[in-house]
């Protein structure tokens, strides 16, 4: 099991702030990849060229990134801080 | 986060940010401290050309602490600092208000300025903060990161405590 969280465009795009998924993906890239199936915006934000930067347990993540049951993964856009 | 280097404060809150109450207490710190130099973001009250009212600072609580508390280890990995002090706002800002305090304080200026330097470049391009703008008008609208604070971030890559090149 995975705790999903959308940030700022992201989730405004996607209507949604969090979800639990059942399932673990093996790495960031093959949750991505899973999102984007559902079609739709999902298809726009993770199938696309669109910039979308993955933490995993609030580190900075790879497309390698490895999942594992438990882990809190935070997608979002590229950051506008300071 | 095994050890606690208390040299490194960092805060992020919705409430206004008091610079110059922040720096006189972060001038007392230690008494072997001969520098301090800080930078202040501000809010401005036009982007890209468009007259802005407001803006909503939105964050990822917990990783926002994370991340910064990194970014300030490097800073105290590359040079010779007394102190790091990051005070980073969330929620809703108005024109003029601080954004963000970057403060450093050393035993010579020459540390101190290129740390801090360091430490804003580092903080716009891995921090998870997200701008949304309020128009005049009444319009919200995200905030694209920019080309040139990735840029200004890549400079710092492998330099080590020297000032890289522009």
């Amino acid at each position: 099991m995975i705790r999903i969280l959308f940030f700022a465009s992201v989730r405004d795009r996607l209507g949604m702030a969090e979800e639990t998924l059942e399932s673990t993906p093996a790495t960031v890239a093959d949750l991505r990849e899973r999102l984007a199936a559902r079609g739709g915006s999902w298809d726009t934000v993770f199938g696309s060229e669109q910039r979308v930067l993955a933490a995993v347990n609030q580190e900075m993540a790879n497309p390698e990134t490895s999942l594992n049951d438990g882990d809190e993964v935070g997608f979002f856009p590229p950051v506008t801080g300071g | 986060m095994t050890n606690v280097d208390v040299r490194i404060q960092v805060t992020v809150q919705g409430g206004a940010l008091d610079v110059a109450t922040e720096l006189a207490a972060f001038h007392r710190t230690d008494p072997a401290t001969g520098a301090v130099v800080s930078f202040v973001g501000l809010m401005r009250d036009i982007n890209q050309g468009e007259p802005v009212a407001a803006m909503v600072l939105e964050h990822y609580p917990g990783m926002t602490e994370k991340a910064l508390q990194a970014i300030a280890e490097e800073a105290i990995s590359r040079w010779d600092l007394q102190g790091v002090r990051l005070v980073h706002r969330f929620g809703e800002l108005r024109p003029t208000d601080p954004i963000v305090l970057v403060a450093v304080a050393s035993a010579h200026r020459g540390d101190a300025f290129r740390a801090c330097e360091f430490l804003i470049d580092y903080l716009k391009t891995r921090a998870p903060f997200w701008k949304r703008e309020v128009t005049t008008d009444g319009q919200r609208r995200w905030v694209d990161a920019r080309d040139s604070d990735t840029a200004a971030a890549e400079r710092w890559q492998d330099t080590g405590s020297a000032t890289p090149d522009r």
